[in-house]
């Protein structure tokens, strides 16, 4: 491989000929974190405090503490993050191979099913229809599902709680058994709260993509936003979560690349 | 008669802002048992324990027989106004501005001379009165008057208003109108006539249930507050911290969750609401209510913390719940220190359990949100400090007065 490749890419970020396409939420306390039902322990929020703004505190600086559970904001779930892949090697933040960090993207696009029904299930049979269209799925490549949920900006329709539990679109287990044991996919993502739908928790078995995905070594991305600027194919991810000791997931700058 | 309070005008925003000023507040320590009764809503004087005779002002041996048994007891404040007096001028800054004031003697039945001020109501000297003691705005007690039967608007009198915080009229901030407990206290403050009452919700997308008829009252305006958020209780004391009167925290998270249970996530969270929530309203909210504790229409007046009788003795079976209590009370009384000099009155409830979701398996008397949202109502309107509504908070505290050692025992298997 010719450094020239590097070269290349460099000039055309700069020329703009290849587009980084930020798909990131902001970190704040208004966006949502998950919700556990009450008997289990919670996923503390993202909360950022004043350590000192050019006062008395601190003169001339400004700097905030910040505190959060790895699973907050647009964040990467590591295969250890479930008790199916708890044994695996290589499976928390620190020890995942860094070079899974970067690499394609195939973009399934369920916006308007998404929008006609919260519930919508991404099934076997979408993916292989996507297949004829837009090409086998890679091996190692992110599996991303647009819902354009990430466009629900009202956290409390972004979250769509009722008595019965979350309502989110996410694919059902055939599907994620798919990616995971014919594709060989490196992860799934999504721009809901979870990788699986707000259901999940009946489905059998329950949490089908986490189990699956996290028991098969692969990942997770959730609370992805504008998949709807990406290509179904062709954009590279670069979602690299920060190095914690043991960590089973952290909030991640996703980035994708993409040309026009 | 006294004249029905009239919904005050919104201030004049030309004209100078009244600062809060005191009366003297410089009491004995053995004076100060008056104001350990009154922030409980009792007249309590000293009672010779050899002789009977009840003396007034309190002094350290008894005025008849010389004994220094001398006890402290509740007493009836049924007497004889003897004479009556209109202070026209003061050298103290509170009273000149509160001037003309009604002041005189009353005879007790029980025996001692008072002095008291006198509620506008009652009649020239001589005539049947009731005393009652009250915490006044430097948070001492002072001894008034009323008339021996109740008269129309009595609790409107410019001077007994001084010594309350009726919600009449006033604007409330309920920091957590969510749950219960919460739902139940905005609804009390809209029955009490409150003029605006803010109900805070956090985590606007957990649904509580009966919360959507509380926010179709008119006195009802939702807003979004979430006390583990600094940034969130910052913006909302940035729109109506100049504005709230009363505020009423009712945040709690409370989970059942002893020490030796694994984990600090429970804790944290409880911490994070019952403590560092408090703090952060104190410090987003506490400066303009202090400021504002004297403007002249519609002053600020009360802050009321939801505490816990567990506060006072820990009970293990929810132990990092009745820490974080404790931690919330220790706070709370600092706050109270710090308020005092605007004139705040800062009111501590210590309920024993709430009959909520968290207390399932707690077997009754629990008290019901509705009981406790009565007590805080009652609370300020008598201008009480420490509140410890129903029937397991009044007997913790009796217990816990008598024996705290005694007490932590007890509650071990509880």
């Amino acid at each position: 491989m010719s450094a020239a490749l590097l070269s290349e890419l460099a000039g055309a970020l700069a020329a703009g000929g290849v587009r980084v396409v930020d798909l990131s939420q902001t970190l704040s306390s208004r966006f949502p974190q998950i919700v556990l039902p009450p008997e289990f322990d919670q996923c503390a929020p993202f909360r950022v405090e004043e350590i000192s703004r050019y006062d008395e505190r601190g003169p001339g600086w400004y700097w905030n503490n910040l505190s959060f559970g790895e699973h907050t904001g647009t964040h990467f779930d590591a295969p250890v993050h479930w008790i199916s892949g708890r044994d695996l090697p290589n499976n928390t933040t620190d020890t995942m191979p860094p070079a899974s960090f970067i690499a394609p993207a195939c973009v399934i696009d369920c916006s308007a099913e998404s929008a006609r029904d919260a519930d919508f299930l991404l099934t076997a049979e979408h993916l292989r229809a996507w297949e004829n269209r837009h090409g086998k799925v890679p091996a190692g490549a992110w599996v991303l599902m647009r819902s354009d949920w990430s466009k629900r900006s009202d956290p409390v329709a972004y979250q769509n709680f009722d008595e019965t539990g979350q309502h989110t679109p996410g694919p059902d287990a055939r599907a994620v058994r798919f990616l995971v044991e014919e594709r060989d996919v490196l992860g799934f993502g999504t721009e809901t709260i979870g990788t699986d739908a707000g259901q999940a928790a009946q489905f059998r078995p329950p949490y089908p993509c986490h189990t699956f995905m996290h028991g098969a070594g692969r990942y997770g991305l959730q609370c992805l936003a504008n998949l709807d600027l990406l290509p179904p194919t062709g954009a590279v991810l670069i979602a690299a979560p920060l190095k914690i000791l043991r960590g089973s997931g952290s909030p991640v700058r996703a980035l994708a690349l993409a040309t026009d | 008669m006294t004249p029905a309070l009239i919904k005050p005008k919104p201030r004049n925003p030309v004209s100078a802002l009244r600062l809060p000023t005191l009366p003297p507040p410089a009491r004995s320590r053995s004076a100060l048992r008056l104001t350990a009764a009154a922030a409980e809503g009792r007249l309590e004087l000293q009672h010779c324990a050899d002789c009977g005779t009840v003396q007034y002002p309190s002094r350290s041996a008894c005025v008849t027989c010389l004994s220094h048994r001398l006890e402290w007891r509740e007493t009836n404040g049924a007497g004889e106004l003897i004479s009556g007096t209109v202070l026209h001028h003061s050298n103290e800054l509170y009273y000149r501005e509160r001037v003309p004031l009604r002041l005189g003697t009353v005879r007790l039945d029980a025996g001692p001379a008072l002095l008291v001020h006198l509620q506008g109501d009652c009649a020239a000297a001589p005539s049947r009165v009731r005393v009652s003691a009250h915490l006044d705005k430097s948070g001492q007690a002072v001894l008034i008057a009323l008339p021996a039967e109740d008269t129309a608007n009595m609790a409107d009198d410019p001077m007994l208003r001084e010594m309350t915080s009726d919600p009449k009229f006033r604007k409330v901030l309920v920091t957590d109108g969510k749950p219960a407990v919460g739902q139940a206290v905005a609804m009390a403050m809209v029955e009490a006539g409150a003029d605006i009452v803010w109900v805070g919700v956090a985590e606007p997308w957990k649904q509580a249930p009966g919360f959507d008829a509380l926010t179709k009252l008119k006195q009802i305006e939702i807003v979004p507050l979430d006390v583990t958020d600094e940034k969130s209780v910052e913006e909302l004391a940035g729109v109506i911290g100049g504005k709230v009167d009363i505020l009423i925290n009712t945040a709690e998270f409370h989970r059942t969750h002893t020490v030796v249970d694994r984990g600090t996530e429970t804790a944290r969270a409880e911490m994070e609401v019952n403590y560092l929530g408090l703090l952060r309203l104190a410090q987003a909210f506490g400066p303009a209510m202090r400021v504002r504790a004297a403007e002249g229409s519609a002053p600020a007046t009360a802050w009321v913390n939801l505490l816990s009788i567990h506060a006072l003795s820990a009970l293990p079976s929810h132990g990092t719940f009745s820490a974080t209590k404790a931690a919330a009370f220790a706070l709370s009384q600092n706050l109270r220190a710090e308020m005092r000099h605007a004139g705040i009155r800062v009111v501590n409830v210590f309920p024993g359990p709430i009959d909520d979701e968290w207390n399932q398996l707690v077997p009754p008397p629990k008290l019901a949100p509705v009981a406790l949202a009565e007590a805080i109502v009652a609370a300020l309107r008598d201008g009480i400090e420490d509140v410890y509504p129903g029937d397991v908070a009044q007997d913790i505290v009796t217990r816990f007065r008598e024996s705290a050692k005694v007490l932590e025992r007890e509650l071990w298997d509880q």
